[in-house]
């Protein structure tokens, strides 16, 4: 339809000479803009409405969310469960692994990321080539499930938080951006460095790393979102409920609601006082991802941008 | 000495002398011996040391491991399992219904999930493009990029909250008058939810590889297509859609090559028995068999089959793509 209509000022105006950098608009290309802002406008409505739903939810009373009323206002206001939820100690507890969690994984993928990136960085280096290809194939061929989760059992991480942080250690992806990065950095600097009678770790530390702050500070983010978010390692290899990301919480209380019984009054009474617990877990789980999202959201773009650049 | 000088194409016969010496600067410059690159450069290869021990360790020994499809294994016994069994897992596995049936629902919530969420983004991205005004432009773009910072359990809970039988949707439907759907309970409604949750999480991400794409366009193509009487659609279909499709093929080699572990955590998170007809792919099927109910063996020979055809996917699709548009990723 916008095809259509955005074909019919070409014919009629065939030749646009006299001001070749300023085009008026034809007709159909108004109504397209006009459609545009309207299609757009309906992205932005369908990305936000379940999280307003969902916060709209979040403060309804029980009886309301059943009766179907809850849209984008709640209705029945009511904190109580906020309290409940907060006041759980399982919750705070599973909240607190996560942070643990995430900054001894962040951390440690860091440095091995990092020393990585930075070999594959150096041109000249004898068996570039093949280093290369160890990290590249695995992103194409993996072992799978069953012999990973065999392995990790065998090392005897189970219920560890090394379960969570080693076996993902290094993303590929981050290597390569890292290593696009590096590339591009100023050789001369090293080699002055080098000449002046710093060591490679010396160059790595003291050169390499204060010029990569932007892009340390983008894979920073990128792991600790990634770890943050992650939950299936730790519902695979952690059996105690204190060991649990909140990630694993959340799960726990909506796997109940994919079940798939709800027969009777009772059962049904059950789910939806599970929907207003739901949705308060759920706005508490998400809260520090938003509150962090609006600064963080171009070192991911400027991140991906990067890895693009050899991808 | 001779015999290669004499092999050497003659217009590099320009002077004995400095031909001969750049050949043996350029041949000792690529076949440095070991001895003294390890010489000059080991404090860089004990930078290597810890990484590869993460690949040897976490990612070979697993694609080694497999070797348990072959054999028997033990809970708790060797890693490579306790006797050779043949192909007898593979042959169970292919002779099972089941495995059948999730096969091709794999198949088919793939093929779903790649012609509504791979177009999706260049869309949207098409459309961003257009926009003047700055700043809603970063707003679209801001509001649109946040479903991916979200958990796949975040994501599962919203698609939980949004089609109960009192979320939004159900709202809607008893505002026509229309009895309300328990979606997540009925297999007939589960691909629509999966393929458009994906979309409503993928798209707005994926617009950034292309945004920064069409940038890269020359604004002088624009001109010239302009002088030659191209109004705007004619423009995006010869100009800016030529413009981003090697990006375009690149991203689908690599959706092609994760098109056999489609969505499994988030099957796993939104699927149950009631929906299993239409939900339950390889993956979820693997993990039921090989860790819920402990059989090892034949959930690695699933996984293994699995990998294989992924890799075979991606090397084929890179292969068919390098030929057909020259762009590929190796």
């Amino acid at each position: 339809m916008v095809a259509t209509t955005g074909l019919t000022p070409a014919q009629t105006k065939p030749s646009a000479r006299p001001n070749p950098t300023r085009i008026q608009d034809g007709r159909g290309y108004r109504v397209f803009k006009v459609f545009n802002v309207l299609i757009l406008l309906g992205v932005v409505v369908l990305t936000l409405y379940p999280f307003i739903n969902l916060l709209a939810q979040s403060f309804s009373s029980e009886t309301a969310i059943a009766a179907g009323h809850v849209d984008l206002i709640p209705k029945g206001f009511n904190i109580t469960t906020y309290k409940t939820v907060m006041g759980d100690p399982t919750f705070w507890e599973n909240y607190r692994n996560t942070v643990e969690y995430t900054v001894v994984a962040t951390a440690i993928s860091m440095v091995l990321t990092t020393c990585y990136a930075y070999v594959l960085s150096k041109r000249n280096l004898k068996g570039r080539g093949f280093l290369m290809a160890v990290a590249i194939f695995t992103m194409f061929f993996n072992g799978g499930l069953i012999p990973n989760y065999v392995l990790v059992n065998d090392l005897g991480l189970r219920n560890s938080l090394w379960a969570i942080v080693l076996p993902n250690a290094i993303s590929v992806f981050n290597l390569l951006v890292m290593k696009t990065f590096f590339e591009n950095l100023p050789s001369e600097l090293e080699e002055a460095a080098a000449v002046d009678g710093l060591t490679t770790y010396g160059i790595l530390a003291r050169i390499v790393l204060p010029l990569s702050k932007a892009v340390l500070a983008t894979m920073v983010l990128f792991y600790a979102v990634s770890f943050w978010n992650s939950w299936f390692s730790a519902f695979l290899y952690m059996d105690r409920s204190d060991l649990f990301p909140v990630t694993v919480y959340l799960r726990n209380m909506i796997a109940g609601a994919t079940s798939g019984t709800n027969e009777g009054a009772s059962g049904e009474q059950a789910l939806q006082v599970a929907a207003n617990i739901q949705a308060v877990t759920i706005v508490l789980t998400v809260v520090p991802i938003l509150t962090v999202y609006p600064f963080i959201q171009r070192y991911f773009v400027s991140g991906v941008m990067l890895g693009a650049v050899k991808g | 000495m001779t015999i290669p000088r004499t092999l050497e194409p003659p217009g590099r016969e320009g002077g004995v002398r400095p031909a001969g010496a750049g050949r043996r600067t350029r041949a000792r410059r690529r076949k440095t011996s070991w001895r003294t690159a390890v010489r000059r450069d080991w404090r860089l290869y004990t930078l290597a040391v810890a990484p590869l021990l993460f690949f040897a360790v976490f990612r070979y020994l697993p694609m080694a491991g497999n070797v348990i499809a072959f054999r028997w294994y033990q809970p708790g016994g060797s890693l490579f399992g306790e006797y050779w069994v043949g192909w007898y897992y593979f042959q169970e596995f292919l002779g099972d219904p089941t495995f059948w049936h999730v096969f091709f629902n794999t198949l088919i919530l793939g093929l779903l999930t790649l012609l509504f969420s791979f177009p999706a983004p260049v869309i949207l991205a098409l459309l961003l493009n257009e926009v003047r005004s700055r700043s809603w432009k970063r707003l679209v773009q801001s509001i649109s990029y946040l479903p991916h910072f979200l958990s796949i359990v975040v994501v599962a809970g919203i698609i939980i909250q949004v089609t109960s039988q009192t979320g939004p949707i159900n709202q809607a439907l008893q505002a026509v008058g229309h009895a309300p759907i328990d979606f997540l309970q009925q297999a007939g409604w589960f691909r629509q939810i999966y393929v458009s949750s994906e979309v409503w999480q993928t798209a707005g991400w994926g617009t950034i590889l292309y945004l920064a794409a069409l940038t890269t366009i020359d604004s002088q193509l624009y001109e010239q297509a302009r002088i030659d009487g191209a109004n705007r659609w004619h423009q995006t279909w010869h100009v800016t859609l030529p413009g981003i499709r090697p990006t375009m093929v690149t991203l689908l080699i690599l959706n092609i090559g994760t098109f056999m572990a489609i969505g499994f955590e988030k099957i796993l998170l939104i699927y149950n028995p009631l929906t299993y007809s239409t939900a339950d792919v390889i993956s979820t099927y693997l993990f039921r068999i090989g860790i819920q109910s402990g059989s090892f063996s034949y959930g690695a020979a699933i996984g293994l089959f699995e990998s294989v055809i992924g890799l075979f996917l991606v090397v084929s699709a890179n292969l068919i793509s390098r030929r057909v548009v020259g762009t590929s990723l190796w």
